[in-house]
């Protein structure tokens, strides 16, 4: 009994509370982030409908192989997270910091590929709109709509992941602290709504930006 | 222990699923549906979507309360888009007469 009221700050009734109200402050930002993400989304749609042959001849010059291999290194991503709010569920130390770091890697692992491989190939081909851009023509500036909507939409979503990745860092210290017990887990809960967030804004970007568009 | 603990058979199921439907999407890319296209594409990210919330998320265990944050969320996202898009599709319905400048230079005189 000891440790759960140590884990009870004073505020709340029960653990049961203290933990609701932990996840409901993170599903209200998450609400917040739907519409910081909403209003890109609208954008892009509404622009696609304007320009359809630029968005579509645009969208079949990015590399699904790359978007594809990036999804599956995210879903990976969200299921060790889960995997890792569960070890915390049931105080398993090393488990937890396990996940957590498999989760990292995976994170780092997304962002690499992002810079190194997909933005690189992307600025060599010259589709960077004001930095390296070699399209000329009657749909060129409608392609550079195109490109500037893809590049603000990954580049705001690997925002998000950089600070997931310093979030999860400062878990990992945490856990190898002892901060965390089956009684009060909240931090582990709570990161894991906001990387699971992340990985459902890319679920959409994947084919928005690289299937429709025919790749037929 | 606080929060409900999910069984981890439940975890990879609903990951292999999510490995399968983006094969899904990402094979229906390459054959030509028309609109079509865009519509299973939309879809099958919308069941993603559902699969993450709902599991990894710990929605399906969770309070009133989550579930009606995410509505409202998400409500506010269907009137931003909603909106935008009855501008523009309904745009065509009322044509600018070709002579518009001549009218308003009219109108300003």
């Amino acid at each position: 009994m000891h440790s759960s009221t140590a884990a009870l700050a004073e505020q709340f009734d029960d653990l049961e509370q203290q933990h609701e109200a932990s996840s409901l402050g993170m599903w209200i930002f998450l609400a917040t982030e739907v519409m910081f993400f909403g209003g890109l989304f609208t954008a892009y749609i509404l622009f696609r409908n304007f320009y359809l042959p630029a968005f579509e001849a645009g969208s079949r010059l990015l590399d699904v192989r790359i978007g594809a291999f990036n999804t599956a290194v995210l879903l990976c991503s969200s299921l060790t997270m889960a995997l890792a709010v569960r070890a915390a569920q049931l105080g398993k130390k090393g488990l937890l910091i396990t996940f957590l770091l498999l989760t990292l890697l995976l994170g780092m692992t997304f962002v690499g590929v992002k810079l190194a491989l997909e933005w690189r190939h992307d600025y060599l081909e010259g589709f960077v709109p004001g930095v390296n851009w070699t399209f000329h023509g009657p749909d060129s500036r409608h392609l550079e709509l195109f490109f500037c909507f893809y590049f603000f939409l990954t580049g705001i979503h690997a925002l998000h992941m950089v600070i997931g990745v310093g979030i999860l860092t400062v878990l990992i210290i945490m856990a190898g602290r002892g901060r965390f017990s089956p009684q009060r887990y909240n931090a582990v809960e709570v990161s894991g709504l906001y990387w699971h967030f992340v990985d459902i804004v890319w679920i959409f970007l994947y084919p928005l930006l690289y299937l429709i568009g025919g790749r037929y | 222990m606080v929060g409900h603990v999910v069984h981890k058979k439940l975890y990879i199921l609903v990951f292999a699923a999510l490995l399968a439907l983006t094969a899904l999407t990402t094979g229906v890319a390459f054959i030509d549906l028309g609109k079509w296209n865009t519509v299973a594409a939309l879809a099958i990210a919308v069941c993603k979507a559902s699969l993450v919330v709902l599991f990894f998320m710990h929605l399906r265990w969770s309070s009133g309360l989550m579930r009606m944050v995410l509505l409202a969320a998400f409500v506010w996202f269907a009137i931003l888009v909603t909106l935008t898009l009855s501008d523009e599709f309904t745009r065509p319905w009322t044509p600018v007469p070709s002579n518009w400048e001549a009218q308003i230079q009219q109108q300003v005189r």
